[in-house]
């Protein structure tokens, strides 16, 4: 591919589509809107003119007997991907995601793996509501056996989207629609082994460590900007995965910094925030942290639609740039 | 197809009728002995598992399908190994009637890692790709969907293979099913649906949970080719099963088969009629008089096929192999503590 020119997240996606397509003749795609742009954005224009209409499925509105009907392609020797245009929708198909192909190689003794793919979309803001909006990505996140994947950047939103598809484990990947106008520097298509992606540090720093994933690490990244210009200097860990979730990285940069805070798009109640930071303190020791843990999470109601209040609803950067002077700014409760 | 709704089993639910032999005119003696073998290896296998749950060897859930043994050996009869079959949590007699060993069965019920899933399935949970049995699953109508996608993949790779799913009138009522009747319909997908409409949802009669007691209808209402048929005929299971697949494997589409049946035994677990608030002791004795095996045992009696004598050694001969099989499994170790690690993710 094309050296050293930008790529934005929703290119980033629709490049790995098209390289999936184009070199693995067991991949097909299956899910509502697929013919349409209306659901998925730029992010699969015209696949189903290039690959043709039998690899690029659009569906009816049946998200559990797809997304079943995926499950049984992958462990007759397909890759296919499912596409949930809202992960809203995808709820309707949690029992064949939780407890058919999560569970599907255990139950069987490790003697098949359903190399499915689960694409969910979190699709939120401008007044859609509650039930067109939720991150749920902490529930899957429970669940051993699935593979749970939240690209933040675009070369990770194409690189895992291709990474997951390889994988022979049943891999849900969650992409933002908040994220895909974002872009970076592009080297080309890296093909990575899924299950070594680990969290990678975004952005150096030493005196605190903020850990995101999908467009909370945007936030983090807006934030850090910020903060540095005011001589604070923060370290952005992005998750990237987050089940199985590797914990090596996060752990190191808090016991350089000593300071962490989880900034989620997910509600906080059992949520990812808080599973970062119960996995952190069981690892560093406390004498290390000089500032106790804190978490930015949803606000714990469902979304709203009028405008002045989902500004509300929604973590900002001040909220994060706030956040952190207060903990530099305090000592750690002991 | 038929253009008027069937609403009702008519005499297929009524146990007084087909208690007679069945019409085995024009068939093959070879096949039909082999049948009654098959028959009286699921049967006998069943009745070796309650034995061992009343012991205390087995402590697994295990649902019996005694009395049921004539589709599964009906429906296999034309399957080949490249075939998909997904089964429910009532799938001894699927995955025996496939070829499926006693050995790996008694194991699996066991927990031992010579089982057929390695010990990491027990009843409810069976899987051999090597006959075309690529698992069976108890969250009711949960497999339905993933059949329903074999059959998509069978229809991409373009090599006339099909799927089969099992699943019981119980399950018709999720929307599971629903979703995947209409799906394999509006995309002609060679999916093989087998309704084993025994009559109950557990505890449930069918009367009291949906307004018609068969289930073909939801066939119908997505222009599913289908037949309802006596599933404890095996003869005419296995007629209807080989017009069922050979439309499928043409790229006709899909294939519903209503077998209705009966189980013998409760819901889970080896006793008869003890099911919770449910009173069907005098029912099913007349339903036993429905036996798909000595239904097709006298006919071919009657028709100088088969003695009592050969009929006894075709059972002495099962007796040895169950008896072999449950002790491999008894000798047989258990799984590895590891594996409940290892079998989480692909290595
Ligand atoms: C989703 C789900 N709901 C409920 C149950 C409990 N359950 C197990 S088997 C069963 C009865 C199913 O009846 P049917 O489909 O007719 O199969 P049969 O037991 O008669 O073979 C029920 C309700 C379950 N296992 N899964
Ligand atoms: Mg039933």
């Amino acid at each position: 591919m094309q050296n050293n020119k930008t790529l934005n997240y929703a290119d980033g996606i629709l490049q790995a589509f098209t390289y999936l397509l184009e070199n693995h003749k067991e991949v097909f795609v299956f899910g509502q809107g697929l013919w349409s742009p209306w659901y998925v954005g730029s992010t699969m224009k015209d696949l189903d003119k290039k690959f043709g209409v039998e690899r690029v499925i659009d569906s009816p509105v049946s998200e559990v007997a797809v997304t079943g009907a995926a499950i049984g392609a992958s462990v007759c020797g397909y890759r296919p991907i499912v596409v949930h245009p809202r992960v809203d929708f995808m709820i309707l198909a949690i029992d064949q995601i939780v407890s058919q192909a999560a569970k599907w190689s255990s139950m069987f003794g490790g003697q098949v793996h359903p190399a499915v793919t689960i694409r969910g979309i979190v699709n939120r803001g401008g007044e859609q509501g509650a039930q067109h909006s939720q991150a749920l990505h902490a529930w899957f996140a429970h669940v051993p056996g699935l593979r749970v994947v939240m690209p933040a950047t675009a070369r990770d939103a194409r690189d895992l989207l291709i990474a997951s598809v390889l994988c022979d484990d049943p891999v849900l990947y969650i992409d933002d629609r908040w994220l895909y106008e974002w872009e970076e520097e592009d080297p080309g298509i890296q093909l990575l082994n899924l299950s070594e992606v680990g969290p990678h540090v975004l952005k150096n720093g030493n005196d605190i460590t903020i850990v995101a994933a999908s467009f909370s690490t945007k936030l983090a990244m807006d934030a850090a900007k910020t903060l540095e210009e005011e001589g604070i200097s923060v370290e952005v860990v992005d998750l990237r995965v987050i089940n199985p979730i590797h914990w090596d990285v996060i752990l190191e940069s808090v016991q350089k910094t000593g300071r962490l805070l989880a900034v989620d798009g997910g509600w906080q109640s059992c949520g990812l925030a808080g599973e970062i930071i119960a996995g952190v303190m069981e690892h560093v020791p406390l004498a290390v942290m000089k500032a106790s843990p804190k978490r930015l999470t949803l606000t714990n109601a469902p979304a709203p639609t009028s405008k002045v209040l989902e500004e509300i609803y929604y973590t900002q950067p001040s909220q994060i740039i706030s956040a952190v002077k207060e903990m530099i700014g305090s000592k750690v409760h002991v | 197809m038929t253009t008027h709704l069937i609403e009702s089993l008519g005499n297929l639910s009524d146990p007084l009728c087909y208690q007679e032999p069945i019409n085995i005119v024009g068939e093959n003696k070879e096949i039909l002995l082999n049948e009654l073998r098959i028959m009286w290896v699921i049967r006998k296998a069943e009745e070796k598992i309650a034995e061992q749950i009343i012991s205390g060897a087995i402590k697994c859930p295990c649902h019996l399908g005694i009395g049921q043994e004539a589709a599964a050996v009906g429906v296999s009869a034309y399957l080949t190994p490249n075939d998909k079959v997904f089964g429910a949590h009532r799938s001894h007699s699927h995955f025996l009637a496939l070829g499926g060993t006693l050995d790996s069965l008694f194991a699996e019920v066991l927990g031992k890692v010579t089982g057929c899933s390695k010990g990491m399935g027990g009843s409810m949970h069976l899987f051999d790709p090597s006959i075309g049995f690529h698992g069976s699953v108890p969250i009711v109508g949960g497999s339905v969907p993933i059949a329903t996608g074999a059959g998509l993949a069978a229809k991409l790779s373009k090599k006339g293979e099909v799927a089969v799913s099992y699943f019981g009138d119980g399950a018709i009522e999720e929307g599971a099913v629903q979703e995947s009747l209409n799906l394999a319909s509006v995309m002609k997908l060679p999916v093989i649906f087998v309704c084993e409409n025994n009559l109950f949802s557990s505890h449930l009669h069918i009367e009291l949970r949906q307004p018609a007691n068969t289930t073909a209808r939801f066939a119908q209402a997505n222009l599913i080719e289908h037949a309802v048929i006596d599933g404890n005929d095996v003869v005419t299971v296995r007629k209807t099963a080989q017009r069922a697949i050979e439309h499928a494997r043409a790229g006709k589409g899909p294939f519903f088969i209503e077998a209705v049946t009966y189980r013998w035994r409760g819901h889970v677990g080896p006793s008869e009629d003890t099911d919770v608030g449910v009173k069907r002791g005098a029912e099913l004795s007349v339903w036993r008089k429905r036996d798909p095996l000595s239904r097709l045992a006298l006919a071919l009696i009657q028709s100088n096929m088969l003695t009592e004598k050969t009929h006894t050694d075709i059972q002495e001969e099962v007796d040895s192999q169950i008896k072999e099989a449950w002790q491999n499994a008894l000798n047989a170790p258990y799984p590895e503590l590891s594996a409940i690690l290892e079998t989480v993710y692909a290595k």
